[in-house]
């Protein structure tokens, strides 16, 4: 019963990402229900971690501002629940494993099949270390979204055929944030991607315009988008849910293009 | 054991866009350590340019005043570029040569890594560029001044709280950005396989000699080893030859900053937790949610929230002990070695003389410790002078 696939059952895929607690966990409600509203396939909400090394400093900086507004685990997961009961939208958790292993992944899981939540991304457990909580997200329903890089190689076969929820194919070296240029050969690894696995994939990292999503989202099963939402918030702050919807609006207008 | 692994400790916790040059990097490693011509130019390297081997010296007048064990100092400070990092950094670029990369990057707390680093850049005609966290650029303006004079170009490291966990953070962000053509040379043993497994090895060699030295000179095994311990490169190097003698007790001393009792502390087996950080899974300074946290040492080159893999491992098998020594102690010792044997040793080091200084007295005249001196105190003068109200500028 897992929600993730209905994701991809209306045309490509828009995913969008925020940063819960900033500003505040009440606003991050918020602002997830305005993307919900606006179209948005899939919200990953982003638990803070005090040293996310997969992030660029847009989402670094928005961590941190949740963190010193006092944002834990648990509140987050009070807040997922709360938003379970308004939407039906899939909620994946982006998270480090750190904050998870801390937790407990016992605890953890249950309590993320308790919230409503339907899937996990840890970017730093990659294929060789995610048998640490692939049992115990099966067990409570939650599935494990893998990872694909521009130097994947002869990995992407071994990762796809072990993937489930959707794959998020990283678009780029580097961390996350906003890009001009996106080199990778995208259509070789998604080529390769389709041979191997029936599972969606979506491409993320240095997407924010509607350009950027028509011209991938030819390719690729969905777009991920997080900078550029965390920016308007950073912006805008607790009124930025009007510029949220807005633009996730945009974005997924222009996936219906294709 | 698993590869890579310390028992449950150790692994490769890092994003996808790593994970294909972690494996590259492990093979070149595994082949280029069995190469005879790698270990002859390393070995080259160390005698010729290092200054290897460095010397154990016996220091009398310590022993006499504590009137224990006899104490022996391995003087790494006494290395090239002034302290053990020199050992790994000429390891890592030579292989990162090999391997076809031309640029190498490093994190750096104090700078002796970032320094040793950019030493071997220049040597071996590499591009070298040194993350700092900020605060760290300003309590060490010196060093910023030593890399940029060897070439290097130094990355102050503005997030977070500023201090070396964030310039691990920052270079290993930018390695996602260039792993082509750059090697990231870590300082010490942790990070992800085979990160905790190489370094360990380049820094063996200060046991190597060591264990040869003393039995040369007492004609037995010490009774205890003793090394400072931040992420635990020194006191690797230090312990790993002595690890079988199993009569050999294996001693590592934290930073206790201000106190384990206080928040301002970077005594990570002492206060920390089972986690997973920078690649591995090991202990590390954490708050109730596994948030990293901030610490404090006046020693900026054990100020890491986290420790290695197989210090951890030797902890819980109960092959090592580690005893929290703090900033009061470490001034005390980097004082009394002054004063008592005419030398000024790293702060870092001064850890592990201040332990010494309360261990030697209740052993017996007949045992013997080692105590690794890791680094020369040059870069630390001003701020001891500082630490005692004296306002002494560089």
């Amino acid at each position: 019963m897992n929600r993730i696939g209905k994701a991809f059952e209306h045309g490509k895929a828009f995913i969008g990402f925020l940063t819960a607690g900033d500003p505040s966990l009440e606003k991050t409600e918020e602002f997830a229900l305005e993307m919900a509203r606006a179209g948005c396939d899939l919200i990953e909400i982003g638990i803070p971690f005090s040293d996310p090394i997969a992030e660029g400093p847009v989402i670094q900086e928005a961590d941190l501002r949740s963190l010193s507004a006092g944002t834990t685990t648990d509140g987050v997961f009070r807040m997922a629940a709360d938003l379970r009961r308004k939407t039906d939208v899939p909620l994946v958790f982006m998270t480090y494993y750190n904050p998870v292993f801390s937790y407990g992944n016992e605890k953890f899981f249950a309590n993320c099949r308790e919230s409503g939540i339907d899937g996990i991304i840890v970017p730093d457990l990659p294929f060789e270390e995610k048998g640490e909580i692939t049992e115990v997200a099966a067990k409570n329903g939650i599935q494990v979204i893998s990872m694909i890089a521009p130097t994947s190689q002869e990995r992407i076969r071994m990762i796809a055929k072990e993937s489930e929820g959707f794959l998020y194919v990283v678009s780029s070296l580097g961390v996350t944030g906003v890009r001009t240029k996106i080199e990778t050969d995208l259509s070789a690894i998604l080529k390769i991607v389709r041979e191997s696995t029936d599972t969606p994939a979506a491409v993320g990292f240095g997407i924010s315009t509607p350009e950027q999503a028509e011209k991938i989202g030819r390719t690729a099963d969905g777009v991920i988008v997080g900078s550029a939402i965390v920016k308007l918030i950073a912006k805008y702050g607790t009124n930025a849910g009007k510029y949220v919807y807005d633009y996730v609006k945009s974005m997924k207008d222009a996936l219906k293009r294709i | 054991m698993a590869k890579g692994r310390y028992g449950e400790f150790g692994g490769q916790y890092v994003p996808e866009t790593l994970m294909h040059e972690l494996h590259r990097l492990e093979d070149a490693y595994e082949y280029y350590k069995k190469d005879p011509q790698f270990r002859k130019e390393l070995h080259d390297l160390f005698c010729n340019y290092a200054n290897r081997p460095s010397l154990l010296y016996y220091a009398e007048k310590m022993t006499k005043d504590l009137g224990g064990a006899k104490i022996y100092l391995k003087r790494e400070d006494l290395n090239h570029t002034g302290s053990h990092k020199i050992n790994n950094v000429l390891g890592q670029t030579l292989l990162a040569k090999k391997m076809g990369k031309t640029r190498i990057i490093a994190e750096t707390g104090a700078g002796q890594h970032g320094v040793a680093a950019a030493t071997g850049a220049a040597l071996l005609d590499m591009e070298c560029e040194v993350f700092m966290g900020v605060k760290d650029t300003e309590r060490q303006a010196l060093n910023v001044y030593r890399m940029e004079l060897l070439g290097a170009k130094v990355h102050p490291v503005t997030t977070g709280t500023g201090t070396l966990k964030d310039a691990v953070n920052e270079a290993m962000r930018n390695w996602t950005t260039r792993v082509d053509d750059t090697a990231y040379v870590i300082g010490s043993v942790m990070g992800p396989h085979p990160y905790p497994m190489m370094v360990r090895d380049f820094q063996s060699i200060i046991s190597k000699e060591a264990r040869e030295q003393i039995l040369k000179t007492e004609g037995k095994l010490p009774d205890a080893v003793l090394a400072c311990v931040g992420g635990g490169s020194n006191a690797m190097g230090m312990f790993y030859n002595f690890i079988p003698d199993k009569e050999v007790k294996l001693i590592g001393c934290e930073a206790a900053g201000r106190g384990v009792n206080t928040a301002q502390t970077a005594a990570t087996i002492a206060t920390g937790k089972y986690g997973v950080f920078h690649g591995m899974k090991s202990y590390f300074c954490q708050n109730k949610y596994g948030q990293i946290a901030p610490v404090y040492s006046i020693s900026a080159g054990l100020d890491y929230p986290g420790i290695g893999p197989e210090h951890a491992y030797l902890y819980e098998t109960g092959r090592a002990q580690y005893v929290p020594i703090t900033d009061d102690e470490a001034v005390d010792a980097f004082e009394y070695l002054a004063r008592t044997e005419g030398i000024i040793c790293a702060i870092e080091s001064a850890h592990a003389v201040a332990y010494a200084r309360k261990l030697a007295p209740t052993m017996r005249k007949d045992q013997s410790m080692i105590i690794c001196l890791s680094g020369r105190g040059d870069k630390d003068v001003a701020a001891m002078a500082r630490y005692r109200g004296r306002n002494v500028t560089e």
